[in-house]
């Protein structure tokens, strides 16, 4: 194969890659001035990334001698984290213009874009060494942008956080890769798997469960989800948004890649680690949120514990599994991004942004248009039918009966009650209280409309999505089997 | 076969009145709410003159299929229990609404469009033929539920709503896993199909479990019944009428629809568990309703008797059994909604439910008197309403197979007697002595448009009951030969009697 069909192949991440240098020069030379204009090329890079995803992109094909798959798997992910990105991008001036302290930057677009390009290497990764790579160009980007309001104690606080612990979990991931490599002799994932399907040894076992553990701290599942509440609550906002979507869709499908394809003949090995790990999220996501008083800290738990739901298809380890976390994560980001969206107008009249939960009180009053769209995603996310949120529920709860895990679903499902116990505390407060004073965050034309977007893609209207949505990740699970 | 889709009509008629009721003010809300149900309730009554009853009529009628996605479809059809239980939904909605016309002040549209889109997830709950579309329609009924407990109940109202939805959700989630099984097993999700398929009986009890989990939680059955005193009691008046009226009959539903029929040795194996439980329900709960001092909270409790009736004659395995649990099912939606609204006529005057407060009714509103006459008879099961019928057929059900359980149950018929004369010669009799009660005024026009309807019905299904026993007749022979071969022994052995021979002219006579 040529090099320029192989770099066809990876013509998304070409696209940017190059877009992330050329708009960091105009930010070098344009200064403050150019962010408007750097953010809205930013917002294009992205888009012009997604339609170069209906190439070869998504062709099934292999490049570099199998260090990048270009497949439908690594094509539906990227889908969703470019727009995922492109959102966090188009929310941020807004946040950071009503914000006292630091003004938006031009750095900020160019930011998500390296991390877009680094999501789109851990995704599209058929070597560790790829993998690697990809990680902590997406990893590195997200420190950055997790301290960006250099003048918030906590931001820089959340930053220096997500640093030192986002090292240690590289660490453990490098050292579970490096046990790997050297019982297996490879970083391919083709050859990690005929390692795994032959003799086991205790070396690639202690690999596995290095590996495993490092996935777990870049979903933040149980036990490694500490730094999870801290650098959502110190994050700006759309940084947190952003962290809760795109990364987290990434670092999900880089798992399910590596546990399918490069560990799939010891998947009775990493489902232990992975049942532990679900039954684990979904318990202290739940209980661990009803105690909170802040709504950000809150999504970071509800963060933890939809990873474990989605971890329940990880753990059926098949293709309809597969195709579930896939559903979940797409249904999941859309929910999340929703809520943050609601999140950014919690402003008082000065423009300061409130995050107590009891601010909340009485929204349905005071705003009843923005309350009527947390209702919906807060009911989706406890997976209430008949919001999408429920469907995204049932393909991972029907994955994992279908593989004959009766008491991980069982437990799963129950442990979905505790959860929907928070989401109702949401609803109970915009919906039973006595209003308290009235947020004055006023959506714009962008935000207004993708808060609309996002209500209506998970109302039951959404519904109409779910045909095309289950075949397409079907499609893509298919390309992993 | 394409014909006219009715039931998707009385499922889009409210769903648009709620989206309408949202933008607009409270006066047009609450007529664009009425008209809707009265709409739906005369598309109701046409669909029960168009059920067809002959001999040779097809079990599912009204049929409607659209694959929606994986084994996911929307499948709507009814039978003749779910078209007599979408009857009592579509004829409840609108006295509802009129019962809410005066007493919700606050945020009305939002109140109507709530209620609007109970009414649309009830009715397809009843309708859905396939089983993930029924799990839909089911578990996002807590949806509105909530928020009507939540926003207009009374002072404990958020501790109540929480209590109903988590138990309610509790109850119904592991019931989802056994669906995905039986969906892979069976290879389809459709109930029809489903009813027909034998899964193999170890597998059954625990799927059988799992649906009792979710469905003894909705019945309510004791000891998990405890989140309805609390929901009935701080819901808004017509909130409990749905409560009581419909949503309770889900339960009762799902067994008839899902429990007996997908899992007939299960259901005879676990028979002495519900005979148990029904037992122990009618008898407790009716001794707690004896010492209420919430009036709310008593005809709570008796609701809870009642549906033990029901659970018990469900699971006698016979066609007597069926029907009564059928009958206590629609005259119980009847009664207690109609004893709710009862309550909330003297609720809305002096703004309690204690009963020591009142005394003397009789004397200033002899027409609210004698109509909450009616209901109380009606609900201690006077031969000649509603509730006579379902209850001697449920009990001679019952008896068919468990003597002692019978006698039990039967007793709560006369506790039933005991606690609403109680509640009856309290409220009602007596002297008139308190003056904020001598100024109460009798009924006034509305609220004898809300009660006379359903004291006309209740009458009506207590005089001529084969109205309402013929739709579902053929249904319960089905279901009866279908769970025949699992039927438990009974332990009263009844024996066919042996007929004096009759003079040949006498019984010619009898025969016309």
């Amino acid at each position: 194969m040529g090099y320029s069909a192989q770099l066809l192949m990876t013509l998304p991440e070409v696209v940017l890659g190059l877009g992330a240098i050329l708009l960091m020069l105009v930010a070098a030379w344009g200064g403050q001035g150019s962010t408007r204009a750097v953010s809205l090329a930013a917002v294009a890079v992205l888009i012009g990334a997604g339609i170069s995803l209906m190439g070869p992109a998504s062709a099934g094909g292999s490049a570099f001698g199998g260090l990048y798959r270009a497949d439908m798997f690594a094509a539906f992910a990227k889908a969703v984290i470019f727009a995922a990105a492109a959102v966090s991008i188009l929310i941020a001036p807004k946040f950071f213009a009503t914000t006292s302290g630091d003004d938006l930057r031009p750095e900020y677009p160019v930011l998500i874009l390296l991390s877009a390009a680094g999501m789109g290497m851990m995704v599209s990764a058929g070597d560790l060494m790829s993998l690697y790579v990809g990680l902590e160009l997406q990893s590195l980007s997200a420190y950055v942008l997790a301290s960006f309001m250099r003048r918030d104690a906590r931001s820089a606080e959340a930053g220096l956080k997500y640093f030192v612990l986002g090292a240690l979990a590289s660490g453990i991931l490098l050292y579970g890769i490096s046990l790997v490599y050297g019982f297996s002799g490879t970083t391919l994932f083709t050859d990690i798997a005929q390692a795994y399907a032959g003799p086991k040894s205790t070396g690639l076992l202690f690999g596995l469960v290095f590996v495993f553990a490092g996935l777990a701290f870049k979903i933040s599942a149980v036990p490694f989800h500490m730094w999870t509440p801290d650098v959502y609550e110190g994050a700006p906002t759309p940084v947190t948004a952003f962290f809760a979507s795109a990364p987290k869709m990434a670092a999900m499908a880089m798992a399910v890649r590596v546990a399918t394809e490069a560990m799939g003949p010891a998947v009775h090995d990493w489902r232990q680690i992975v049942v532990f790990a679900a039954l684990a999220s979904i318990a202290l996501g739940a209980f661990g949120a009803i105690g909170q008083k802040n709504i950000k800290r809150l999504l970071a738990y509800s963060s933890i514990n939809n990873v474990g739901f989605a971890l329940i298809g990880l753990a059926a380890g098949t293709q309809a599994g597969v195709a579930s976390v896939l559903f979940y994560m797409a249904v999941y980001v859309v929910m999340t991004l929703g809520c943050f969206l609601v999140v950014l107008q919690m402003r008082d009249a000065e423009g300061n942004a409130i995050e107590s939960l009891d601010s909340m009180a009485g929204m349905s009053r005071t705003r009843p248009g923005l309350a009527l769209a947390m209702m919906i995603f807060m009911f989706a996310l406890a997976g209430i039918p008949p919001l999408l949120g429920f469907f995204a529920k049932l393909e991972v709860f029907n994955a994992a009966t279908a593989a004959g895990l009766f008491p991980l679903a069982v437990l799963g499902i129950i442990g979905s009650v505790p959860g929907a116990f928070y989401y109702l505390s949401i609803i109970k407060r915009m919906y039973f209280d006595d209003p308290a004073p009235k947020y004055e965050g006023r959506p714009g034309l962008v935000e207004g409309g993708l808060l609309l977007a996002a209500s209506v893609a998970i109302s039951p209207l959404g519904m109409l999505v779910l045909p095309c949505l289950s075949a397409w990740t079907a499609l893509a699970a298919k390309s992993l089997f | 076969m394409e014909h006219f889709p009715i039931l998707s009509i009385m499922l889009a008629v409210p769903a648009v009145a709620a989206i309408l009721c949202l933008y607009t003010n409270a006066a047009t809300a609450r007529w664009i709410a009425l008209i809707a149900t009265l709409v739906d309730f005369a598309l109701g009554c046409w669909l029960w003159a168009s059920f067809d009853l002959g001999p040779h009529a097809a079990q599912w009628q009204f049929v409607e299929f659209q694959p929606v996605f994986g084994r996911f479809a929307y499948a709507l059809g009814i039978d003749g229990f779910a078209l007599m239980l979408i009857m009592l939904s579509v004829f409840l909605m609108p006295i509802c609404i009129l019962a809410s016309w005066e007493a919700i002040e606050k945020r009305v549209p939002e109140y109507m469009a709530a209620f609007l889109v109970t009414e649309v997830l009830m009715i397809g709950t009843f309708a859905a033929q396939d089983l993930l579309l029924f799990y839909v329609f089911f578990e996002a009924g807590l949806i509105p539920m909530y928020l009507i407990i939540g926003i207009w109940g009374g002072a404990n109202r958020i501790y109540a709503s929480y209590k109903f939805f988590l138990y309610t959700l509790l109850g119904s989630v592991v019931m989802l896993i056994a669906m995905l099984y039986m969906i892979g097993v069976a290879g389809t999700s459709d109930i029809p199909k489903l009813m027909a398929y034998d899964f193999d009986p170890h597998v059954q009890t625990w799927l059988w479990l799992a649906f009792f989990a979710s469905f003894a939680v909705k019945m309510p059955m004791w000891p998990v019944h405890t989140w309805l005193p609390d929901a009935h009691v701080q819901a808004p008046t017509a909130g409990s009428v749905i409560l009581a009226g419909v949503l309770l009959k889900l339960g009762g539903y799902g067994f008839l629809r899902f429990s007996l029929p997908m899992f007939p040795e299960a259901s005879a194996q676990l028979v002495w568990l519900i005979f148990g439980l029904s037992a122990v329900a009618v008898i407790y709960t009716s001794l707690v309703a004896l010492v209420q001092s919430d009036m709310k909270k008593l005809i709570a409790y008796s609701s809870v008797a009642h549906m033990a009736i029901v659970t018990g004659g469900l699971f006698a395995f016979n066609q007597q059994g069926i029907e009564g649990g059928m009958m206590v099912m629609l005259g119980h939606g009847l009664v207690s909604g109609a004893l709710f609204l009862c309550v909330g006529v003297i609720y809305d005057r002096l703004h309690t439910r204690e009963i020591d407060r009142y005394g003397g009714l009789a004397i200033n509103m002899p027409r609210y008197a004698a109509l909450f006459m009616l209901f109380t008879m009606a609900s201690v099961g006077l031969p000649g309403t509603s509730n006579f019928v379902g209850e001697f057929l449920g009990l001679a059900g019952m008896y068919k197979v468990s003597t002692t359980m019978t006698l039990l149950c039967t007793t709560g018929i006369i506790l039933g007697a005991a606690y609403m004369l109680y509640l009856y010669r309290r409220v009602v009799f007596g002297d008139l002595t308190k003056d904020d009660v001598k100024a109460m005024p009798d009924l006034s026009l509305r609220e004898i448009l809300t009660l006379a309807p359903i004291a006309a019905v209740v009458l009506w299904m207590g005089v001529y009951p084969e109205s309402f026993l013929k739709p579902m007749r053929a249904d319960t022979e089905r279901l009866v030969a279908r769970i025949e071969r699992a039927s438990p022994k009974g332990d009263s052995l009844p024996t066919a009697g042996h007929p004096a021979a009759k003079p040949a002219h006498e019984a010619h006579g009898e025969a016309h």
